[in-house]
């Protein structure tokens, strides 16, 4: 039997090389049409942001005329005079707004929402399975449908037309979606170091800031940057809360770019939209490692 | 004084009964090893001296103060973790120093403490070290200076071996041996309560040893009396390896009936017998037969089933009246002619056999001196 098969090796040597040769071919061709199939589906899909960076260099007259997102002749007028907008204030100032509300809610959502996670995950209390189904619940319900109990609370704290509305609930771990997030990955972490933490000495604080918040960090860091992209994105909240114009986050600011001219400046606009969506960007970009690791939880080192 | 005492200790864990009532005291200094088979509650036992379970009855004494409702970072106790359980964000260094920082001691003193505690543990060279660039073996002896720096009144291991090789087994129980060995000299705090599952483990480091079964104690003694004088089935089926053979039988007057042979009860073993009933098991280490040939007239007669060779000695396997029952017998003893389905006849050893009652399982050969 093996005296057969070596024979056969040695007689189809030239076989072999051929075989091998048309796989390595098979190999090249696969990948061409994968990449091909990839790149693709690829451009199609962030075809619409490429234009708007390429429009938002283009002349008003000019953005109309083609698909094609290269500019004839690039100007950034549409920056200058989309920052100056037409309200007293510079787009500046819409900047400055949005970061008010997102800076407080960012803060607040982190702190509150792993106090309640590890009271959920860590700690029995009477009472416990019903206000964690009720806290799922509440993921479960449409926003609309608290919209207007809400505004009607809100209005008789007096709190339109502030930025309260926008980031105080989110400060009470108002988001039970992050919660929920945070009481998952802390599950798949074992307890094993808290108790440690517990005979050395700390107290129930203490493990939380010294043991729990450290290794939770890749959880924090995507909690915030939903937080922080969600926020920046918001367009109803602000739209309902806000009325006055030297209160307005960019994404009702944008919009007024679009209401009161009568003639829209399409350029102005696209460039304001690029403008705005910079930060999220810049922040999702940078922190992208700890994301993929926060949203990827139980990933959990040993 | 790092006395510690359990005064019928119970753990409930509503409706579910872990620990029944037990009482253990561990002397000033004492190295008390808490074994039994897994379930058998002595984690549950080491986790409510912690203060990581809430006690739902009895006493936890440390030194004269009862700890039941104290913090665990309140009784005086450190504990080293199965799995380590170090803090995976935090250089050696600050693992050590946790506890103390937390206490707010004065910088030196930590400073001092933590060169002290790495000097005995030879971990000098990975302070500067996180927790995963660590071998399992280093983690263990950072987690073990991790107790020690804290000079504790008494030290808690929970299975801290079971994750590691067993040639590392063998020399960190050689080392923390030695370690309470020196802090007993040095005069320091050094009781203390280790569980395992491993009964070699208990043998070799216990100066005591507390057997348990489903959240009971079944023995407490040193290990010579452990092994020597087991004071029921259970424990005697626990220490000691090839396990003991445990042969159920009849006791008949001066004689003992297995299955359809007869086995005469020599005066030594009648002088300790205090029998209760006629069910009885017969309790015989593998290492106290003795193959023998047709002239001895006490022996029994089986069939080797198995053999199992281990150098300096050899497993026999055998089937004696339908029970499996093994035989240690030296490697120069074993006549290599002898295989499997061979005729072979087995005699205890004089003064080394033991009969349990069998309802009870308690030993009731154990003559009353100690």
């Amino acid at each position: 039997m093996a005296d057969h098969v070596i024979t056969t090796n040695l007689a189809d040597d030239s076989e072999a090389a051929r075989i091998l040769q048309a796989q390595r071919r098979r190999h090249i061709i696969g990948a061409t049409i994968r990449y091909g199939i990839l790149f693709a589906v690829g451009l199609i899909m962030l075809y619409p942001l490429i234009w708007l960076v390429g429009a938002s260099f283009k002349t008003n007259s000019e953005i109309f005329a083609g698909p094609g997102f290269i500019p004839d002749s690039p100007t950034i007028a549409g920056y200058v005079q989309g920052w100056q907008t037409s309200t007293p204030y510079t787009f500046g100032r819409f900047f400055w707004n949005t970061f008010l509300i997102v800076i407080p809610k960012i803060i607040g959502t982190a702190i509150s929402c792993t106090a309640v996670a590890y009271g959920f995950a860590r700690f029995d209390f009477p009472g416990k399975k019903i206000l964690f189904a009720s806290l799922i619940a509440t993921l479960l319900l449409p926003n609309v449908v608290t919209r207007i109990p809400q505004y009607l609370l809100f209005r008789d704290l007096g709190w339109l037309d502030s930025f309260l509305p926008l980031w105080v609930p989110s400060a009470f771990a108002g988001d039970a979606f992050f919660v929920f997030m945070l009481v998952q990955f802390l599950r798949a972490i074992p307890r094993d170091m808290e108790e440690a933490a517990r005979v050395d000495g700390a107290s129930t604080w203490q493990v939380l800031v010294f043991i729990v918040v450290p290794l939770l960090t890749p959880a924090l860091i995507s909690v915030c940057l939903f937080q922080f992209m969600w926020t920046m994105n918001d367009f109803l909240g602000p739209l309902i809360y806000i009325s006055s114009v030297d209160k307005f986050p960019v994404s009702l600011a944008l919009k007024l770019s679009i209401d009161t001219t009568e003639a829209f400046e399409w350029n102005r606009i696209l460039a304001m939209s690029v403008l705005t969506i910079l930060p999220a960007l810049t922040v999702f970009f940078v922190a992208q490692k700890y994301f993929i690791e926060g949203i990827s939880a139980g990933g959990v080192k040993g | 004084m790092a006395r510690l005492q359990l005064r019928n200790l119970e753990k409930d864990y509503g409706g579910f009964k872990a620990v029944h009532g037990i009482n253990l005291e561990v002397a000033d200094g004492e190295f008390m090893v808490l074994v039994g088979p897994s379930g058998c509650a002595k984690s549950t036992t080491l986790r409510m001296i912690a203060g990581l379970e809430r006690v739902t009855g009895g006493e936890i004494r440390i030194g004269d103060s009862l700890v039941n409702d104290k913090a665990p970072g309140e009784r005086g106790i450190a504990m080293v973790f199965q799995n380590y359980a170090l803090y995976p964000h935090m250089k050696v260094r600050k693992n050590l120093s946790f506890g103390l920082r937390l206490k707010r001691r004065p910088k030196e003193e930590i400073e001092q403490a933590t060169h002290d505690v790495s000097n005995i543990l030879e971990i000098g060279d990975y302070l500067e070290r996180l927790p995963k660039q660590l071998s399992g073996g280093q983690a263990q002896r950072v987690a073990v200076g991790r107790a020690l720096i804290k000079k504790p009144q008494v030290f808690l291991f929970d299975e801290p071996l079971s994750n590691l090789d067993a040639k590392l087994r063998a020399s960190m129980r050689v080392r923390i041996t030695d370690l309470h060995k020196q802090l007993k000299a040095d005069g320091l705090q050094s009781t203390v309560v280790y569980v395992t599952h491993d009964q070699t483990e208990a043998m070799t480091m216990g100066d005591r040893i507390c057997v348990m079964k489903e959240g009971r104690i079944m023995q407490v003694a040193d290990p010579v009396k452990l092994y020597n004088r087991p004071a029921n089935a259970f424990v005697a089926g626990f220490i000691g390896s090839p396990e003991m053979n445990l042969i159920d039988s009849k006791l008949d007057g001066r004689s003992l009936k297995i299955g359809g042979k007869v086995l005469e009860l020599d005066d030594e073993m009648l002088s300790r017998l205090q029998p209760r009933g006629t069910d009885v098991t017969l309790g015989v280490r593998p290492q106290h037969f003795a193959v023998v040939g047709v002239d001895v007239a006490n022996a029994l007669d089986g069939r080797v089933s198995h053999v199992e060779f281990m150098g300096h000695e050899v497993y026999l396997y055998i089937r004696v009246e339908g029970q499996q029952v093994i035989a240690v017998v030296p490697a120069n003893h074993y006549d290599r002619g002898k295989i499997n389905g061979d005729a072979i006849r087995l005699a205890p050893q004089a003064g080394s056999a033991h009969l349990f009652d069998r309802a009870s399982g308690e030993n009731i050969s154990l003559s009353n001196q100690a």
